[in-house]
């Protein structure tokens, strides 16, 4: 497909990854944000590709792993009644819950229903005025207008059977908790591409002034994973922190306009909850008091619900980078894709996903299970003499 | 689900006061809601996520990105031949002939030999 097969070129990533050993003299720590990015990363070996020493850590950025245990136990409580149609988007059903998931609740009877876009849960309220329709609000600034626009033409349209359960969180302050983190180890950020579609990238200017560390935007195939990575290195290497674009082709400085016009019609920032990291202040969104209506927490007054995680999972540590999932006694064991424990094994962009998928560590001792490249590092070694010979 | 991908927009429609269209990405074609980007014109292509455009691709710099990295192998080169013969490299045979650019060439020719 057009814009998509010339971003997987093997050939240019070749170049790329060349070009990356050429200017790389010392070891370096980035971080890609987005799960997105991360699966790509995994799958394609990109990390392994890489000079020995830099170091790819998978952030916090897959909306299904960071979306708190209270929140999937306020949807499974709201799921469970018999007046609910509880619409979602399809990788959340099997997000584990303190005692359930919504996938099994299904099975038990539960008329819960996978939808691609809001708007579709809309059309199911809207072609069910007797039955309350609740649809399952998360993910990053990228979803935003989305979530947005539902609940605006909700309101618009008087579909009052519609509401919504939000868990919506903001990429910057949670770079931001990291960057503060005293174990931090990040940097430089590949900041997530479609995220900044949406928002633009003025955001990112202070923090990466403050903190000292080049941001790049970045998108979601392998040359522009490559592409990106080449630049934060650069910046790295020549002592810069800027915000550059590597997604240009997608991405403007001041996003778009209308979406961001819409969000702050509906929501409004406020401190959020991040499963395995914790409260970040004003790392969210959530419902206007103007659309409070629509909020299907108050709808069906789910309270607070408190529950601890699974002993073993470690899930926290990985969303922040500081381990992997090899460090994990229950990765692979314990917690797959089919039994996950912990979210990051739930979505495919889950870092735990990911490494799994890629058979990482999986069937052999815990050391990094070659996945397959489809770049070959291996014709690259000799470049690395002449070079420096050169010097 | 926080994927997006790039379909190119084959029907623009009001739909209830929504702009809506249909998008085609490579031979599947799905509803997507257009009012954010309402610059957006019949077989453009746009980034679509959970049913919206949030973004409208631009062709140039779409071409820009790949030129740029098509183009790394032969910066490489470029800035090899400045550096003059590397230490493996035989002896300079000629004064006026271009300066060897060393073993490095072999990978990199292979890479730039085939169609970019």
């Amino acid at each position: 497909m057009k814009y998509l097969d010339e971003y997987r070129d093997p050939v240019l990533a070749l170049k790329l990854v060349a070009e990356i050993h050429r200017i790389t003299t010392r070891p370096w720590t980035l971080m890609e944000v987005c799960g997105g990015q991360t699966h790509t990363i995994v799958k394609q070996g990109i990390d392994e590709a890489l000079p020995q020493g830099v170091r790819m850590i998978h952030g916090p950025g897959c909306p299904v792993c960071v979306t708190p245990l209270e929140q999937v136990d306020k949807a499974l409580a709201i799921a469970a009644r018999p007046d609910v149609i509880f619409t979602s988007y399809g990788d959340m059903l099997r997000v584990p819950g303190s005692t359930t998931d919504l996938l099994a609740l299904k099975a038990r009877g539960a008329d819960v229903r996978i939808v691609y876009s809001p708007l579709d849960a809309l059309k199911i309220a809207h072609a069910n005025p007797d039955r309350q329709v609740v649809f399952f609000a998360v993910g990053f600034e990228t979803t935003a207008p989305a979530n947005a626009m539902a609940v605006a033409e909700a309101a618009r349209r008087g579909i009052d059977n519609f509401s919504v359960l939000v868990s919506h969180v903001l990429v910057p302050p949670a770079m931001v908790a990291l960057l503060e983190s005293p174990a931090n180890q990040v940097q430089s950020f590949l900041a997530a591409g479609h995220v900044c579609a949406v928002m633009g990238w003025t955001e990112y200017e202070p923090i990466a002034a403050k903190y000292r560390v080049p941001i790049v935007v970045t998108g979601f195939e392998p040359l522009d994973l490559l592409e990106g990575i080449l630049m934060a290195i650069r910046q790295l290497e020549e002592g810069r922190h800027e915000v550059e674009n590597q997604y240009a082709r997608a991405v403007r400085r001041e996003g778009v306009p209308l979406a961001q016009k819409q969000i702050l019609e509906v929501f409004e920032v406020g401190d959020r909850k991040w499963r395995g990291v914790g409260e970040i202040p004003d790392s969210g969104y959530r419902l206007r008091p103007k659309y409070a209506r629509f909020d299907a927490e108050t709808r069906f007054s789910v309270g607070d619900i408190h529950t601890a995680e699974h002993p073993a999972c470690i899930a926290g540590a990985i969303l922040t980078g500081e381990k992997t999932p090899l460090d994990c006694t229950a990765y692979g064991t314990l917690c797959s894709p089919q039994k996950p424990l912990g979210a990051p094994m739930v979505s495919s962009e889950g870092t735990c996903a990911a490494f799994f998928s890629a058979g990482r560590g999986i069937g052999s001792l815990r050391t990094l299970a070659p996945a397959t490249p489809f770049v070959q590092v291996a014709p690259l070694i000799p470049a690395a003499g002449p070079a420096d010979a050169g010097r | 689900m926080c994927l997006g991908i790039p379909g190119r927009v084959v029907e623009i429609r009001d739909d209830a006061g929504l702009p809506m269209g249909k998008v085609d990405f490579g031979g599947v074609r799905k509803d997507a809601c257009l009012a954010y980007i309402p610059e957006v014109q019949l077989g453009d292509y746009v980034i679509i996520h959970v049913g919206f455009a949030i973004s409208r691709v631009d062709e140039d710099e779409a071409l820009k990105t790949l030129e740029i990295i098509a183009s790394m192998g032969d910066l490489m080169n470029a800035e090899l031949a400045t550096m003059g013969p590397g230490m493996d490299a035989p002896a300079v045979v000629s004064d006026d002939g271009p300066p060897f650019d060393g073993v490095l060439d072999v990978p990199l020719t292979r890479a730039s030999g085939s169609p970019a």
